[in-house]
């Protein structure tokens, strides 16, 4: 399965996870661990390296077993392996860095219902050699990390007053508890989306112009 | 008794699963545009909430004390086949509330909530009836966030608003304002 780096449409697969098909700010999927671990730039870095894990060990796994597994089954087969490589990466947080894990807590588990990893085993994994697979599946995760981390950083630096427990106001700023709580989650990625919105729709409106220009000279 | 009464207020108003916990966002967003289905969406959650806590309450008192990394696997292939036969057995006993809930009993499986409220009773180590409780609280919960979220949605059609703040975006910051509103019911435990 040996796949050369430098063929344009294995590049192509890999960049389109990034922003074109984004998966939090476009498809707007795995919303669960998204809004819950990113109260601080720390978490969501673990949170999407966790995932990236998960993601390309169950892509590559899927995609070299796709002729074996039966149609029918096929969905419950894809969760038993996604729920082994979380198992894996569960244990391994918890033997290596176990501050970050207690963090987590929870939420390491529910990486089993992203809907996100199940989604691209079915549409994706399932459909293309393991040298693809691999490539979508990092391109997927890198582009939910950034999601994370965009969220992640904004909530800390606005609740916290710190980047990766930095100090960057220094003692005369008030921090906004909200941006940490719950409902900070919740308002910074609406914000975000629509942010994602406002740049998507500027972009249309001015290839349009440049189309209407070109169809007016010629 | 008392700790039961708290448990249910606890997963149903304080640590609502939806609004503070972000479990089940997926329908939350995806389905909450009809105050009908909704409701109905968060009964048959609640269903499959009450299923669950039964069925992971027994793995953890026979079958998971004996292989504990086997936890996470064995929770979520019982949930998936616990949502099938009741699709199945709905549909054989009763076909007109399987027309009613068709579409969404499939969907509930995928739903966060379901695999978070296992883990975390297992965590919490509830007995039976507090894990029993502990369910119907967070159905409870999810129940009621769906329902108002559906219903200031419908509101929002009526409003004349910029098309680029519809959809996902501002359901979000609905939702942060709703679970803002939630936070005030943490008053309730600051005494005890």
């Amino acid at each position: 399965m040996a796949i050369n780096i430098k063929d344009p449409s294995a590049v192509q697969e890999m960049m389109k996870g990034l922003w074109r098909d984004n998966p939090v700010f476009v498809q707007v999927l795995g919303m669960c661990p998204m809004l819950a671990v990113t109260n601080s730039a720390i978490n969501a870095l673990a949170m999407g390296l966790a995932t990236l894990f998960v993601l390309v060990g169950s892509s590559a796994l899927v995609s070299a077993f796709k002729n074996l597994i039966p149609k029918q089954v096929r969905i419950s087969l894809y969760i038993v392996i996604i729920a082994t490589f979380v198992t894996v990466i569960d244990y391994t947080l918890l033997a290596l860095f176990p501050a970050i894990h207690k963090e987590l807590g929870a939420f390491i588990p529910l990486i089993v219902a992203n809907c996100m990893i199940l989604g691209r085993q079915e549409a994706f994994a399932a459909k293309h050699t393991v040298g693809f697979a691999v490539m979508d599946a990092i391109g997927m995760s890198a582009g939910f990390l950034i999601a994370l981390f965009a969220l992640g950083s904004v909530r800390e630096i606005l609740g916290n007053g710190s980047l990766f427990g930095i100090d960057l106001f220094g003692a005369g700023f008030e921090p906004w508890v909200i941006m940490i709580l719950p409902p900070g989650g919740f308002i910074t990625l609406g914000l975000i989306l629509l942010f994602f919105n406002w740049v998507t729709e500027r972009k249309t409106r001015f290839l349009e112009q440049v189309v209407a220009a070109e169809q007016a000279k010629g | 008794m008392d700790n039961l009464i708290w448990i249910f207020i606890s997963a149903m108003l304080v640590n609502n699963f939806v609004l503070a916990y972000f479990l089940g966002l997926c329908p939350f967003l995806g389905v909450s545009g009809r105050l009908e289905t909704s409701f109905r969406l968060g009964l048959a959650t609640t269903f499959v909430l009450l299923i669950t806590a039964l069925c992971s309450w027994f793995l953890n008192a026979y079958v998971l004390i004996h292989a504990p990394y086997l936890r996470l696997i064995s929770f979520i292939v019982v949930i998936a086949s616990t949502v099938q036969f009741i699709e199945m057995a709905i549909k054989k006993l009763s076909p007109a509330l399987f027309k009613a809930l068709g579409i969404f009993l499939p969907l509930i499986t995928t739903n966060c909530a379901i695999l978070g409220l296992a883990i975390f009773a297992t965590n919490r180590g509830y007995g039976f009836a507090e894990g029993m409780v502990f369910a119907l609280g967070a159905g409870a919960g999810f129940t009621l966030a769906m329902v108002l979220m559906a219903g200031l949605r419908e509101e929002t059609e009526i409003i004349d608003m910029p098309v680029l703040v519809r959809g996902t975006a501002m359901n979000l910051i609905i939702a942060g304002i709703l679970s803002m509103a939630f936070m005030g019911f943490a008053g309730l435990f600051s005494s005890t």
